[in-house]
């Protein structure tokens, strides 16, 4: 007779039961961008939004952050670290290749042989970390699931490049996801456009770097090293238009896409929370959408920058905290960046 | 199909949507960045609506390619065409 496999025991529905955010105290401002490029407080105002960005200290690291954040939001949905079963870390600035940043920050918590791993997905990262906490709830795989977008994207900027490390900030922010009678998170829609890899992206690999140091070594000469021309330490670039494009109509589809798979209209929602990129295009997005008044938009991008996949929890958070009524209320997600890859859902708000 | 004044007139209206520049400011010989100070980003905005007003396809790498209104209202001509 054929063994039959046992299933563990699908559960209804999962919901956000808390948020929790790491804000690091160094504030720089657009006069010390402008030290490093020609540029002014105004300009980059007007074309970006941005007023301040966080970074973190030198010492501070990546799973420093997300366990501020992830503490927090622990604590929030009336848990221990002992409660939570998965932990799913979305970054793309912890600087190991391995191992994880997840598997370091469950050992903190104090959590017991947590699943544990990262997610490279750049600024849609918080919300493919969203669908697959959902998705692991559901099926009975984990019943806690915390989700963290952290970001040091200070430690891969060029201060004198113009396309994006102006915008950059460092940040985390958390979500725990556990069980619920009701849904709280709706179908996520997740995805890929990989003909545009190179749009966002590092301008190279390590493997330069490694070689020129084994070069350096054999003929005891480290010229290129120090030659900052090089560019051997791979830093942040975009096509900035071309992102533009991509994230305001492709992405408002994709946001209108959700909004009908939850079954649902903007009327119904009492927030909008896209990734903050940039506010011309959260300002662009929430015009083809057609946002009814009433919806309450993140723009934590005026202080935190762009912070990739810690920006739409830090919003998130932020709204919450300054508009306590929207607790409760259905908010729209939508995270998009390098890949490019992009995520959304809806969520009913903790 | 337009002719290049009807497309002009368009461009022109979409222009000042985008940016609250009159419309007889737009002209021909006008360099987009130079004369009318319009960045990159509002000017992808300019040509998605562009594409949509006169129903042409403008892809990325041409958006570069059009420094002046009148290489824009050039090659939505040829592209209506």
């Amino acid at each position: 007779m054929t063994a039959v496999l046992n299933q563990p025991a699908p559960v209804q529905a999962s919901r956000v039961m808390g948020l929790g955010v790491h804000r690091p105290d160094v504030i720089v401002d657009n006069e010390q961008i402008c030290q490093w490029i020609d540029s002014s407080d105004e300009w980059i105002r007007k074309r970006t939004g941005i007023v301040t960005r966080h970074r973190a200290r030198p010492e501070v690291s990546v799973v420093d952050m997300a366990e501020g954040a992830a503490r927090e939001a622990i604590e929030q949905s009336g848990l221990t670290g002992a409660d939570v079963d998965a932990v799913i870390v979305a970054t793309v600035t912890h600087p190991y290749q391995t191992p994880s940043a997840a598997a370091e920050l469950a050992h903190r918590l104090g959590t017991e042989a947590a699943i544990a791993y990262d997610i490279s997905a750049a600024c849609a990262g918080y919300c493919y970390g969203i669908g697959q906490a959902d998705a692991l709830v559901r099926a009975g795989a984990a019943r806690h699931v915390l989700v963290v977008g952290v970001e040091k994207l200070s430690d891969f900027i060029d201060d004198h490049e113009r396309s994006m490390s102006f915008l950059l900030g460092d940040g985390a922010g958390a979500a725990l996801v556990g069980p619920s009678e009701e849904t709280g998170i709706s179908p996520s829609l997740m995805g890929s456009n990989g003909e545009k890899w190179e749009t966002v992206s590092m301008d190279g690999s390590l493997l330069p770097l490694r070689d020129a140091l084994a070069e350096a070594r054999r003929t005891q000469d480290a010229s290129r090293l120090l030659d900052a021309e090089e560019r051997l330490w791979p830093t942040l670039r975009q096509d900035g238009p071309t992102v533009f494009r991509w994230a305001v109509w492709e992405m408002a589809k994709v946001a209108q896409q959700t909004l009908d798979a939850a079954g649902i209209s903007a009327e119904d929602l009492v927030a909008f929370v896209p990734h903050q990129a940039n506010i011309r295009i959260i300002d662009e997005m929430v015009k083809q959408l057609d946002l009814p008044e009433h919806v309450a938009v993140g723009r934590d991008i005026v202080d935190a920058g762009n912070t990739s996949a810690a920006s739409i929890p830090l919003a998130m958070h932020r709204l919450v905290h300054e508009n306590p009524e929207l607790s409760g209320g259905l908010a729209l997600q939508i995270g998009f960046g390098a890949g490019l890859v992009y995520g959304a859902q809806v969520i009913r708000l903790p | 199909m337009a002719d290049k004044n009807e497309i002009l007139a368009g461009l022109a209206e979409i222009v000042n949507e985008e940016t609250g520049l009159e419309t007889e400011e737009v002209q021909l010989g006008k360099s987009f960045t130079e004369d009318l100070d319009i960045d990159s980003i509002s000017m992808m905005t300019i040509v998605v609506n562009a594409e949509e007003k006169f129903g042409v396809k403008i892809p990325d790498e041409e958006v570069k390619n059009l420094s002046t209104v009148g290489d824009a209202v050039d090659f939505i001509a040829n592209a209506e065409g």
